[in-house]
């Protein structure tokens, strides 16, 4: 007899260690393609995994091979039209190869592409922003459910069978099974009492009678206490837990000195939020505004790639959030939050216009507003101005920023009010 | 036949399984295969892709390269440019065939008499593998290999030993002995001789580089002798017995792969053999079946669209062509064994005179048991199935202007067109021969390979590669020289010792 054995419900990631151990070693690839997706990828767009490729000849193991030339003899099947003795010009390239071993390499496919899961993927896209571990772990969770009671079922496991619904359930299969016996039975004790005045126990018709009791009573015996299909078992469903709604304004001033560099930064601080904000709200909405002079609601792709010229008015933008907050989202019903980015110029009488809007018509009205100054040059009156109103205010961040390490200390406020 | 199909519906259950399995196994005893016992193990795609990216072993020990290759699998397989392969069988005592829980039962079926009984009687029959390998103890050799390598990753950290494994992978080809027999694995053995060797081999190493003077009068022999005094083809095995620096742990991790390098030796050499007789047996078991009426049409019509996918062998000039089909080419020459037995043709009887006629169970387990793909094919491949291949085979030399041509499919060619595929068999001739050829004892230690050339034909550049693994393992510097055949030195590639 032949041992057959099951083993599908053995552990089926055997090959996790060994995936690791790959995507350790080609750290620096990937992380160069994860960076180039996130380039790609809209701000609202962190929760599915990636498409990644690394250059083939880097991940080539090398063993001791013949190359090309020298002499070699070749058998191949399928001839058409060949005699002994044809000539062939050889084929540019070099021909096949060895033939039998050159199998899963071929086709020509120059990079190795493979799926990284939405784990790895945040896991590199939070690489270089340096997050605390608490907070890592926190970003990648899904939105937690909640186990809730929701009537009963006919299946289950064994734990969750509801006692007194499956006896109940069995105590009205056994009256309605009986039912039919009892009837009988009932009238015929009732025929043998009235019989057994006239007739004397051994006469036929009482003997008859005693054994159809007999046969009636022992139906109703058999009828069993309780049976599979009396089983009830309660019911639990998955509930998400209960969340609210949120918008996020991203605010960045797309004047002529916001260059590439400094947008893709400023997206990564935007994406972090966001993804923050995942974590805490079911809905979000994006809003976004840019501005130079003059501040306008634009979408995804005109607000990372537009380019403008001229001047900044940092006031422009602040009065046309302040306007939508106004108009769309009421501060009791939307969470707000509000990043800004910009490289700290502004027109020099703007910077108190800005001051004042902030701390009287949006500060009192938002979660949180963070500012971050993407420059290395020196502090302008805009970073006076909102250093003032960070006085003021406790859910207002403010940071300076070169590289993209810098972003997190933006938000760890954040973080650490959601974590206590 | 009057006997009812023993099902009618392409779901498979176990009980199926089994009745399936009994009827299987009764016609391959009918048919004289002898087999180790079968364990059968039903998994899913993902526990196949694991099986897959661990070369088919149930256990391995953890290596890049292995999530290389799982990620690789995985990423075809959710594109859908390639089903998995339908079985892997393990070389092992009781044979472990995985059937996969997605297929039909005609397909497990078909994995049952091709994995079960066809690979199974080549494992347990074959003299490669039993000469070479030890199926008793293989499992629990790749579980103390596994531990190991986990033990060493603790205790030395994961890049030092990744480094070890590395340089090893790149030399497993010349990690085996072509012509000694390895002594056979026992598990119990290699943990106490391991733990023996760890403090012994040390100072054995210390011998050869003993820097004790000798007497002057032997001096002047020594200095001219070489180390080895015999050229060594083993690689691995005079690492790792040699190498200098070497600690013990990376001296057994050496080994580790060698020995594994050894165990898959056969497998590699008889490729066309073992899955031409794994697939000739599923062909004749289940068309047994399906005459004695325990299958129905519909499963015998999907067994047959399946068998008729693995055998295709695409013409030289298609773009599907990669290389010969083992699977069709074996087929095809058992099949055609079998017919030569049968029902011998004139051409046969002239070519075939021993066989032809004689008792097709009696020849074709002769066939099974005492061959290799290189000597099977230019003993067995017949005129006809060139023809029918309409093999041919052309010469190209980088000396010549054109590729030539050089045999067909007709009278004047069969030969020629035969010794010329069984060569391309030949792991001596397609794996370019490199020897240990020197140690420089006195002087820098350093380690001298050499290359002979076959046919004139170098090596692949990314040798230079290879040849830093080399220096990584040995320690010092190390030097391939190419030979020519008249035995001169044509091109020489040095690597310096790795600053680590």
């Amino acid at each position: 007899m032949p041992q057959i054995i099951d083993r599908r419900l053995n552990g089926k990631n055997k090959s996790a260690v060994n995936r690791q151990k790959f995507l350790r070693r080609f750290r620096k690839q990937i992380k160069k393609s994860v960076e180039n997706a996130i380039a790609q990828r809209s701000v609202t767009d962190l929760d599915k995994g990636e498409k990644v490729s690394i250059p083939r000849e880097d991940t080539n193991e090398p063993f001791f091979h013949h190359g090309s030339g020298g002499h070699r003899e070749i058998v191949n099947p399928g001839n058409r039209e060949f005699q002994t003795g044809d000539k062939i010009p050889r084929p540019e390239g070099g021909g096949q190869g060895q033939g039998t071993e050159a199998s899963d390499s071929g086709e020509g496919i120059d990079d190795f592409v493979f799926e990284l899961s939405r784990e790895e993927f945040l896991q590199f896209f939070f690489e270089d922003l340096e997050l605390p571990n608490l907070v890592k772990t926190k970003l990648s969770t899904i939105i937690e459910s909640q186990k809730v009671r929701a009537g009963h079922t006919s299946e289950g496991i064994p734990s969750n069978i509801n006692v007194i619904r499956s006896l109940t359930g069995a105590l009205g299969r056994r009256i309605a099974l009986r039912a039919p016996y009892k009837k009988e039975l009932n009238e015929k004790k009732q025929a043998l009492e009235d019989l057994l005045k006239r007739h004397n126990d051994t006469d036929q018709i009482i003997i008859d009678l005693r054994s159809r009791i007999n046969y009636l009573e022992n139906k109703i015996k058999k009828i069993p206490f309780i049976d599979t299909f009396d089983l009830r078992y309660d019911n639990r469903v998955d509930q998400p837990k209960p969340t609210t709604q949120a918008v996020m304004f991203c605010i960045m001033d797309v004047s002529g000195s916001m260059g590439q560099h400094e947008k893709d930064i400023a997206k990564r601080f935007f994406m972090l939020l966001y993804l923050f904000l995942t974590r805490t709200y079911e809905k979000i909405k994006v809003i976004f505004i840019s501005h130079h002079t003059l501040a306008n609601e634009v979408d995804e792709e005109t607000f990372f790639y537009s380019r403008e010229t001229g001047g900044t008015v940092v006031s422009s933008a602040l009065k046309l959030v302040k306007d939508i907050i106004k108009e769309r989202f009421p501060s009791n019903e939307w969470n707000i939050y509000a990043a800004q980015a910009s490289d700290g110029d502004n027109w020099h009488n703007d910077s108190t216009i800005c001051g004042k809007l902030l701390s009287e018509d949006i500060m009192p009205y938002v979660q949180y507003y963070s500012y971050i100054e993407i420059t290395a040059d020196r502090h302008q009156n805009l970073w006076k101005e909102y250093s003032n109103i960070k006085k003021h205010w406790d859910n207002f961040a403010m940071k300076r920023i070169e590289s993209v390490a810098d972003i997190y200390p933006v938000f760890r406020k954040l973080f650490k009010k959601r974590s206590t | 036949m009057t006997r009812r199909p023993i099902s009618d519906t392409s779901d498979w259950s176990f009980e199926l399984i089994e009745k399936y399995h009994t009827e299987i196994e009764r016609i391959a005893k009918n048919f004289g295969l002898s087999t180790y016992p079968v364990q059968l193990e039903i998994i899913t795609a993902e526990q196949m892709m694991d099986a897959y990216s661990s070369v088919g072993m149930p256990v391995g020990y953890n290596h890049w390269s292995f999530g290389k290759e799982f990620v690789n699998t995985e990423t075809n397989y959710k594109r859908g440019h390639m089903g998995l392969a339908y079985e892997i069988v393990i070389n092992s005592n009781p044979c472990i065939a995985y059937l996969m829980e997605e297929n039909s039962m005609p397909m497990q079926a078909l994995v049952i008499a091709h994995a079960a009984y066809g690979h199974n009687s080549f494992f347990k029959n074959n003299y490669l593998f039993t000469t070479w390998t030890s199926a008793d103890s293989i499992i629990d050799y790749l579980l103390f290999a596994k531990n190991y390598i986990a033990k060493c990753e603790q205790r030395h950290g994961e890049q030092a030993v990744e480094k070890i494994l590395d340089s090893c992978h790149a030399l497993k080809n010349f990690g085996v002995d072509r012509y000694k027999r390895p002594p056979k694995l026992s598990l119990q053995e290699e943990k106490a001789r391991q733990e023996e060797r760890e403090s012994y081999i040390q100072s054995q190493i210390n011998e050869i580089w003993r820097t004790i003077p000798v007497k002057q009068n032997d001096k002047t022999e020594k200095d001219n002798a070489r180390y080895p005094e015999e050229p060594q083809e083993n690689l691995l095995y005079f690492i790792e017995k040699n190498a200098p620096h070497l600690e013990p742990w990376q001296r057994e991790i050496v080994r580790i792969v060698r020995k594994i390098a050894q165990y898959f030796y056969p497998q590699r050499q008889t490729q066309v053999m073992n899955e031409g007789w794994a697939t000739f047996w599923h062909y004749t078991i289940l068309n047994q079946l399906y005459d004695e009426g325990l299958c129905t049409d519909g499963f015998i019509i999907e067994f047959l669209q399946s068998h008729t996918n693995v055998v295709y062998q695409p013409p030289f000039d298609s773009p599907y062509y990669s290389g010969i089909n083992p699977y069709a080419l074996g087929f095809n020459m058992m099949t055609d064994i079998r017919r030569i037995c049968e029902k011998p043709e004139p051409e046969d009887r002239q070519w075939f005179p021993e066989i032809a006629g004689s008792n097709w169970l009696e020849t074709m387990d002769f066939a099974m048991r005492n061959f290799k793909d290189e000597s099977f094919i230019s003993q067995y491949l017949s005129p006809k199935l060139i023809r029918d291949f309409k093999f041919f085979s052309i010469t190209d030399d980088d000396m010549e202007r054109n590729i030539e041509v050089s045999a067909i499919h007709d009278d004047t060619g069969y030969l020629k067109v035969r010794s010329t595929l069984s060569e391309q068999y030949n792991l001596g001739s397609i794996e370019p021969n490199i020897q240990v050829y020197d140690v420089n004892l006195r002087g820098d230690r350093s380690l001298t390979l050499r290359h002979y050339l076959h046919q004139r034909r170098p090596l692949h550049e990314s040798a230079n590669e290879v040849l830093k693994h080399v220096a990584r393992l040995w320690g010092f510097d190390v030097k391939l020289e190419a030979i020519n055949n008249k035995g001169n030195i044509i091109n020489t590639i040095e690597c310096k010792t790795p600053a680590d």
